[in-house]
């Protein structure tokens, strides 16, 4: 018979009645999106605003409060495609083990011969040494100070490489310690990623770890990607060295155990360093925007425990020469050491403006980031140009769902409206899934749901022109239906598994709003067979309970 | 009797195979010539896939956009190539005049660095000093190139796990059917974008996937009919029997283009100019597509001929609960 056993139809009332309830709050966005603000906002133990306390109000908190989110292209916003260039770590990790070596190195001079560093790769640590008869000699020092790999996937493998090459060690990080730094640079970089953001005060922020060495950034409401660019792109690695002296020729030959570095305000000036820092901007504690004797801006500093006193030591022995403050590769300021200075704090003079200052201090207190970062991809959109994209999307959508109803019912009477009623609640269902996962709307996704609402009657196409074939040949009103829907099963699955392919191939695939669509894709497909199958079919069978219809036109 | 919208007649009996050459003939030729096109004209590649960056400004001013005067703003840059095209979209005011700027990918540069976009601004500036920058996006080549490859080995993708689900699900000459007849949607698709230099993108990917999948479900219905023909009659010819499921299932066939193609074009004309290539692309591959079921697809079917001694039983029928469809 017609007839859906009680289970079933239960079932499917109640899951259309949550579809409805979850979908609701989309319909009053700006209130929920309100009220959901100022939970938030109570949640970190901010006093409300009476503004807040109003919003909070006007969505019952009994009420299902997920809403979908918007896309940046929708709200507005930025988003940046950062790789991180995890090899120059390497570099700072070799440069820091030199002493190390050439203590070792050192202690056996009476075999081994003059021991000194040549230039290299960078990344690459080649030591010279004196007798090349004793190279292996020099290796096996060397491998002494060679440690095991501390990762999971590396266990059993050293940290470091080291090979000999005629009378030169090469030393630099084995493929298992690459790995592994690679993976903790990555996540160090997400992390001051996200605190320098947080820090600037925007709205949630989404930044990921895309692929092996990127990073995924949306800024939703931000004006422009170039703001972020410059909050993150700084690595803002701050060093005081010591100074050597200072030229003004850039390409003058160095020693291996000097840099030089230009002066950041003042063109033609250049530092001669010690590329070994005396304490680094990690050894801070806090950093905020302070002015000089002079009045102009500074950033104030203090040291934690340990550098206070390698600075305060540092200092007292180097009374009356320079040393430099070196941020991002760039000497800012390079004083000259009037006194020992004990406890561990200072400011940083350069020419600053109010604002550099107060983005340094933010900087240096977020930490800087392991290694630089190069922008692979970014994108701005402004809040109007998504204000109208949603505009347009309402508009369309409202459009084709009247064209499609008008279409249905003009061409199959009552079903047709059976099928409307059951596409109302497909779209709903949609908007509850998107709001209960997480989902993200795209302008796409906006085009995938009108295409669904297109394709979605499909499937009911699909049964009725079979019921009308079934009655051609002289069925029975309720037998016709019943082989309907029988036997357009099997055409209903596979239509509708082979686009669930491409749609699951788009979104494993794309990326972005090409994958906002596929989310949308994706979910319309499951509802939309959902509801031309049960829903419309509920609908069939209770009108059928209720009218026993002797004939049937459709 | 109640009145109906009846696009096709209750009882169709077309013989879709009357005109097979000219038919079949003019999809090669279409085929055919879509590969010329993109041989000799190219695809006019978005940044996606060739790198590079466009700004989207807009400006309050009634009076029309003079493009020379944008052009000649910005020539002293010497950003390489740029090209300057007016939006029009019947959403915007009068007011309201909307223009995009494409410059190629810079070199040295992954994504624009905020001088350029600084000066391209400011450039700007000197024809209207209300002109502001309402959206930027910027593509360095690297990613570009990734992209390329993610696009190719995705429509790779969907067509091989088509004919694999096909194959088992009907015959394998059903398969080689369908993948012809998706060949042939997705190169009439990109044939039409290389004829009209469209801007094709990452998004158009997106929507040759859906195509794939729409095409697909109508190639699928016609050819679920066909299997079902097949057992119900055994002794009609293949040709025949393909025309009868053509002509069952015409009705169905026009009415979900139909529904598709209303909900589409509403799309295509009020849903704004970011999308519209991205609809249009859909919009004509669901024309295509539908075309494409009922020409291209069984036609390749019947030239490879069926071992009809073998039918398939519907697996439908073995994992489908029928117990609440039939329980007579």
């Amino acid at each position: 018979m017609l007839q859906i056993s009680l289970w079933k139809r239960v079932l499917i009332l109640i899951i259309v009645l949550i579809g409805i309830v979850f979908a609701a709050p989309n319909v009053f966005y700006n209130r929920v999106e309100g009220h959901n603000d100022a939970l938030s906002a109570e949640a970190k133990g901010n006093a409300l605003t009476p503004e807040q306390q109003a919003a909070k109000s006007a969505w019952p908190d009994w009420m299902p409060s997920d809403i979908i989110n918007l896309g940046l292209d929708l709200r507005g916003g930025a988003q940046l495609l950062a790789q991180v260039n995890v090899t120059e770590v390497y570099k700072a990790r070799v440069d820091g083990l030199w002493p190390e070596f050439r203590k070792a190195l050192a202690d056996e001079r009476a075999t081994l011969g003059s021991i000194r560093r040549v230039k290299s790769d960078p990344g690459v640590l080649r030591i010279q040494i004196g007798n090349a008869d004793q190279i292996q000699e020099a290796q096996r020092i060397a491998e002494t100070l060679n440690t095991p790999v501390a990762s999971l996937t590396g266990v059993g493998q050293k940290t470091l490489s080291i090979t000999t090459d005629g009378n030169q060690l090469v030393i630099q990080l084995s493929d298992a310690e690459k790995a592994s730094t690679d993976d903790r640079t990555m996540q160090q970089s997400l992390e001051i990623v996200r605190r320098r953001i947080d820090a600037a005060g925007t709205r949630e922020p989404t930044i990921v770890r895309e692929g092996s060495d990127r990073i995924l950034i949306q800024v939703p409401g931000a004006s422009s990607a170039q703001e972020i660019k410059q909050l993150i792109g700084t690595t803002a690695k701050l060093t005081f060295n010591s100074v050597i002296g200072t030229t003004s020729n850039p390409n003058q030959a160095t020693g291996t155990d000097e840099e030089i570095l230009p002066a950041a305000d003042q063109k033609g000036l250049y530092y001669i360093l010690d590329p070994l820092p005396v304490v680094t901007g990690e050894d801070l504690t806090d950093a905020r925007p302070d002015t000089d004797q002079n009045g102009y801006p500074a950033v104030a500093f203090r040291f934690n425990a340990s550098a206070a006193r390698t600075f305060g030591d540092y200092t007292q022995a180097n009374i009356g020469k320079p040393f430099a403050i070196v941020l991002d590769s760039k000497v800012i300021s390079a004083p000259t050491i009037q006194s020992h200075i004990a406890g561990g704090s200072g400011i940083i003079t350069g020419r600053f403006t109010v604002k550099e200052a107060t983005d340094l201090a933010l900087l240096l207190r977020a930490g800087a980031l392991p290694a630089s970062m190069t922008f692979l991809e970014e994108r701005t959109i402004g809040p109007e140009l998504g204000a109208d994209s949603i505009q347009a999307g309402k508009l369309a959508a409202a459009v084709g769902a009247v064209l499609v109803v008008v279409f249905m019912v003009a061409s199959y009477g009552l079903f047709g409206v059976f099928a409307s009623f059951a596409l109302g609640i497909n779209i709903a269902l949609i908007f509850a899934i998107m709001s209960l996962i997480g989902g993200t709307l795209t302008l796409p996704g906006i085009a995938g749901i009108v295409l669904t609402m297109g394709t979605a009657v499909d499937a009911n196409v699909l049964v009725f022109e079979r019921i009308r074939e079934e009655l051609r040949i002289a069925k029975k009103p309720a037998r016709a239906i019943e082989l309907g829907y029988e036997r357009a099963m099997s055409a209903i699955i596979d239509a509708n598994v082979t686009t669930f392919l491409t749609a699951v191939i788009l979104f494993v695939l794309g990326a972005g709003p090409v994958r906002g669509f596929a989310v949308t894709f994706l979910i319309g497909i499951v509802t939309s067979v959902f509801t031309a199958i049960w829903v419309t079919r509920l609908f069939v069978s209770l009108w059928f309970a209720r009218r026993r219809p002797k004939d049937l036109v459709l | 009797m109640a009145f109906r919208l009846k696009l096709v007649p209750e009882k169709t009996t077309f013989d879709f195979f009357k005109h097979q050459y000219l038919t079949f003939g003019f999809s090669v030729f279409m085929v055919l010539a879509s590969l010329v096109l993109v041989v000799t004209m190219g695809l006019n590649l978005g940044i996606d896939f060739r790198g590079g960056t466009t700004i989207r400004t807009e400006a309050d001013q009634t009076e029309p956009v003079d493009i020379g005067a944008y052009r000649s703003a910005i020539a002293p840059l010497d950003l390489g190539d740029v090209l300057i095209t007016q939006v029009y979209d019947p959403n915007f005011r009068d007011d309201q005049k909307v223009v995009t700027i494409r410059i190629q990918a810079q070199d040295g540069q992954e994504a624009i660095s905020p001088d350029t976009q600084a000066k391209v601004l400011n450039a700007l500036q000197t024809v209207n000093k209300d002109i502001k920058i309402v959206a930027t996006e910027s593509i360095g080549p690297k990613v570009s190139g990734e992209l390329i490859w993610t696009a190719v080995w995705s429509v790779l993708a969907a067509v091989f796990a088509i004919l694999v689900y096909i194959w088992l699900r009907f015959e394998w000459q059903f398969s080689v059917g369908a993948v012809a007849a998706l060949v042939h949607d997705v190169t009439v698709t990109i044939g039409i974008f290389s004829l009209f230099q469209f801007k094709f993108d990452l998004s158009i990917i997106a929507a040759l996937l859906t195509i794939l999948g729409y095409s697909i479900n109508d190639t699928v219905v016609v050819f679920d009919r066909l299997r079902e023909n097949l057992v119900k009659y055994k002794k009609m010819p293949l040709r025949d029997v393909m025309n009868l499921s053509v002509n069952e299932t015409l009705s169905r066939t026009v009415m979900t283009s139909g529904t598709t193609l209303l909900a589409l074009i509403a799309l295509l004309v009020l849903g704004g100019d970011v999308i519209r290539n991205f609809v249009f692309a859909m919009t004509w591959g669901v024309i295509v597509g539908t075309y494409s079921s009922v020409f291209v697809a069984k036609n390749i079917v019947l030239f490879i001929g069926l071992d009809r001694n073998k039918e398939k039983k519907d697996p439908a029928e073995q994992f489908f609960d029928k117990s609440d469809v039939a329980a007579d």
